[in-house]
């Protein structure tokens, strides 16, 4: 596969916090135009390894080059530009609280682009409508909103600028069943729609079933396996076999297959 | 390369209108472009139709294909049949994107008159005294059914929280109590000395000292620096603790947060506070002592034969009864308000700033009424 289509590539990653190493001389490479899910056991550092990737937590050791540049080699002004190629959906949106949904989603035009209030309105009219949230939902506040909207919310944040890579932490933890089938949904469109690069944290399998395109597993402080559904299915790696045909994942794949 | 990176050009064909899209149409230098599509208008058009030409778009997101969408559609309402031309495949799908997303839509929150405005805030400030003022004496009588079945069962009673209690809000508030007690009392004999000696009564600084200080600043000094560590430690405490919901664990438990949280607290200040307060007193006089021994050469065996007269113990005891009423005050708004937490972390920080303003004001209400009772009693 050529290099350039490698968007993120990580290399030798080494995280610790105390003596307690999160990851050792971790591997991975995310592909152009790909969803790739990141699974786990608790603790075993699935977002701490997202927001290595962004810069958001200073590795130890190793080297993260995304779209074919160092991060650790950059300056503060090729960071910030870089920064405006990925968009990031925490756990729980971390809309701002004082702002209303649209001022959340014009937070960046306002701080980059210095575009006309007209103009932001109706760009943010655009990604509220996309995230499939009700229009009055731009006019409300963090606080007045469900556990969904505000996930819902947050990816139109993240979209704002029309990043080529969307990093996602447990989009889906916290919603119900519908609600989660309904957000998976709408991950797989807009990736398709604007051919999008996707990081995804997940404990989902119901998500890992119906969205990721390859699943990387962590386990022991590195990239266990890296694979399609299937390969997952013929692994033999103990937390592996029970992670993906345990009880909770043949409901899902049953599901999946319907 | 020359020019801007997203361009318009405009052409008056015989076919019609021909808008030709240059460039990157992306957020990022679409910013220049709003304006001329917005200005898009018949008088240019002299034919009735309209073609959007995409053939040399190099780039196109969401926010270019919101800009050709809306053009389209502006121009269409203007009568003029409009049609894109030499799109790709991946532009077709986010001008339906776009399309698909458009709606009508009102971001911007109503705004009222500032009169309006204001007269709503004001009322809302009154009517939120109001019920602040209804809550706090509903606390207050459930805090009274609390000790008083305290009193009745005295094994309700938390021991350990209590000790607990009483030494941080007493013994680790001296240091700083004492600190500023003695400044202050140096600092008042200083000036009370100066004032003085122009009637050449600098004798009487002494009593100057010992009157102010045990009446009222020693009090007075001691709340308000109790109320700032421990009425504001109380709400964050408590509060946090209503966030995460352990209050409501605590009650699902069959625990009564009143015995547990409440009690302890509003005891340990009640018991603590006239201690601390009988302590200030003694710094502050001996602070004053050391100036007046100092300016005046009054050694301090002398001083306190003139304290002895100039205070009874009463001026003593008035300053002293004070101290378990403003406990009381300060412990109980420092609960309440952390009861009254809700959710949020910002609402914490705002119940903890509200309850140590809340308590400041109530110490000195209280010394305003215990003075007006005092003198009425002529004590």
């Amino acid at each position: 596969m050529a290099d350039d289509d490698l968007i993120i590539q990580v290399r030798g990653l080494r995280n610790q916090f105390g003596a307690q190493v999160v990851h050792d001389r971790l591997d991975l490479d995310v592909r152009r135009g790909e969803i790739l899910g990141i699974v786990g056991g608790s603790g075993t550092g699935k977002s701490v390894l997202l927001r290595s990737i962004v810069g958001l937590q200073r590795p130890v050791a190793g080297d993260i080059t995304v779209l074919g540049r160092k991060i650790a080699e950059m300056n503060e002004e090729e960071r910030r530009l870089l920064e405006q190629e990925w968009g990031i959906l925490f756990q729980d949106g971390a809309l701002f609280s004082a702002l209303t949904v649209a001022e959340n989603i014009q937070v960046p035009y306002r701080e980059h682009l210095g575009l006309s209030d007209k103009l932001m309105d109706e760009l943010a009219a655009l990604k509220i409508n996309m995230v499939g949230l009700p229009m009055n939902a731009g006019t409300k506040y963090p606080s007045e909103l469900s556990g969904g909207m505000r996930k819902r919310a947050g990816l139109a944040r993240a979209l704002a600028l029309d990043p080529g890579i969307l990093f996602l932490d447990e989009p889906t933890a916290g919603l119900d069943p519908i609600g989660a089938a309904a957000f998976d949904e709408l991950i797989r469109d807009l990736q398709r729609t604007l051919g999008l690069t996707v990081f995804l944290v997940t404990h989902d399998l119901d998500t890992l079933h119906a969205t990721c395109d390859r699943i990387a597993v962590l386990a022991e402080k590195r990239v266990e396996l890296v694979g399609t559904m299937s390969d997952m299915l013929k692994s033999d790696h103990p937390w592996i076999r029970e992670y993906f045909t345990g009880p909770r994942a043949r409901a899902a794949a049953t599901s999946a297959n319907h | 390369m020359s020019g801007p990176i997203a361009r318009l050009e405009l052409q008056e064909t015989d076919a019609g209108l021909l808008i030709r899209a240059v460039g990157e149409w992306t957020v990022r230098h679409v910013r220049d472009l709003d304006e001329p599509l917005r200005a898009l208008s018949p008088q240019r058009a002299r034919g009735r139709s309209a073609i959007i030409d995409l053939k040399r778009v190099s780039r196109l997101d969401t926010a270019g294909a919101w800009l050709l969408h809306r053009t389209n559609e502006q121009l269409r309402l203007l009568g003029l049949q409009v049609s894109y031309h030499g799109e790709t495949p991946e532009i077709r799908t986010l001008l339906g994107v776009a399309e698909a997303c458009d709606s009508g839509f009102n971001l911007r929150l109503p705004r009222q008159s500032i009169f309006v405005e204001q007269s709503e805030r004001v009322g809302g400030y009154v009517v939120a005294g109001a019920m602040e003022v209804r809550g706090l004496v509903g606390f207050f009588g459930v805090l009274l059914h609390a000790l008083w079945r305290t009193v009745k069962s005295p094994s309700r009673l938390r021991v350990v929280p209590l000790i607990h209690h009483m030494e941080r809000a007493g013994f680790d508030a001296l240091p700083i109590v004492c600190l500023i007690t003695f400044l202050i009392g140096a600092v008042l004999a200083q000036q009370g000395a100066v004032q003085l000696q122009r009637f050449g009564a600098e004798i009487f600084t002494v009593n100057l000292v010992a009157i102010t200080f045990l009446r009222e600043v020693g009090i007075l000094l001691t709340a308000i620096i109790v109320a700032g560590r421990s009425g504001s430690a109380f709400t964050a405490e408590i509060g946090s603790m209503k966030m995460r919901e352990e209050v409501d664990a605590m009650r699902t438990l069959g625990l009564d947060p009143m015995d547990m949280l409440v009690v302890p607290r509003v005891l340990a200040l009640v018991f603590m506070l006239p201690l601390l307060t009988f302590i200030a007193d003694m710094m502050g006089l001996i602070g004053g002592a050391l100036v007046v021994w100092e300016t005046q050469n009054t050694s301090p065996g002398v001083f306190i034969v003139r304290l002895s007269e100039a205070a009874t113990f009463w001026t003593f005891g008035v300053g002293l009864i004070k101290a378990p009423f403003m406990a009381l005050m300060i412990a109980m708004i420092g609960c309440y308000s952390g009861l009254k937490v809700t959710g949020s972390a910002e609402s914490v920080g705002q119940q903890t700033t509200q309850s140590v303003v809340k308590s400041i004001f109530m110490v000195i209400i209280l010394d305003a009424l215990f003075a007006v009772f005092f003198t009425a009693m002529g004590i």
